[in-house]
């Protein structure tokens, strides 16, 4: 979208030279060709989240396309497999970008009377990146995960 | 209108106990605030920044979303059935705009 309102050929932009360090400067983020390591402050947002805590693997299943075609819409459904009782349920899933300008891109908070821990959505992703998902739950564990996402055409705003 | 109202579905068929799906879709720009306009000018960020739905009265679910959630945003959630009972949701935008839903869960 923002290629038409720049009023710019989008097949010509595609195909110049400069089209990626336009596209960096239209995201607000730094140049250089530095695709992966832009550093967005996410680690220390998890490292806030987790408060010194050892994050555990599994039980935390994160579906997500291996290849988002367009970093606008990419849908994800996240889910813990939790029985959700009282003394023993997920409390609340954080989706943290590694790529995008911001860091954060969503709480999901549960309850007991949610009776499932899982979420389905759509996100924004500015470029190839990994997501990074934490599940915090009642006891005060915590679950980490990260998965890759190739984007071919990058969601403008992330 | 930045907000419209929004599409909610439920199952039709819940027994008591039963947890169920909730699928919701909302239109909104969901605007990130990162982009400009042709003036070079910082559009103002709009997105809607709280979902939160009540079974009940009771809090269910809630997202607490940022610019990286997509335009239009699609959230599916579950909820617990115990027995027949309201299921309400509410969206807020950054310019304080506010969506209300109520829809009945009914179970058979």
């Amino acid at each position: 979208m923002s290629y038409d309102e720049a009023g710019l050929d989008r097949r010509a932009w595609l195909l110049s030279a400069g089209a990626a360090a336009a596209l960096t400067a239209l995201l607000g983020l730094p140049a250089a060709g530095a695709a992966q390591d832009v550093s967005n402050g996410w680690q220390q947002e998890v490292d806030k989240l987790l408060g010194g805590a050892k994050p555990a693997d599994g039980k935390l299943l994160v579906e997500l396309p291996e290849i988002a075609e367009n970093g606008n819409t990419v849908p994800f459904t996240i889910s813990v497999d939790s029985p959700m009782t009282e003394h023993d349920h997920v409390k609340a899933i954080y989706v943290l970008s590694t790529g995008n300008p911001q860091a954060m891109i969503s709480t999901f908070n549960f309850t007991p009377a949610s009776g499932r821990a899982a979420v389905s959505g759509r996100l924004r992703l500015a470029r190839t990146q990994d997501l990074v998902t934490v599940a915090a739950l009642s006891d005060g564990r915590f679950l980490m995960g990260k998965r890759l996402v190739k984007v071919t055409i990058g969601g403008c705003g992330g | 209108m930045s907000m419209s109202k929004p599409r909610i579905k439920v199952p039709e068929k819940i027994k008591a106990g039963d947890v169920v799906e909730i699928k919701t879709l909302i239109s909104h720009v969901m605007e990130t605030g990162n982009r400009r306009d042709k003036d070079g000018k910082i559009i103002p960020r709009n997105i809607i920044h709280t979902f939160t739905a009540t079974f009940e009265g009771k809090p269910v679910f809630k997202a607490d979303m940022q610019a990286g959630i997509s335009a239009n945003p699609y959230l599916a959630f579950y909820v617990r059935v115990p027995a027949s009972g309201n299921l309400e949701m509410t969206w807020v935008d950054d310019l304080g705009m506010k969506m209300v839903e109520t829809v009945k869960l009914t179970v058979a």
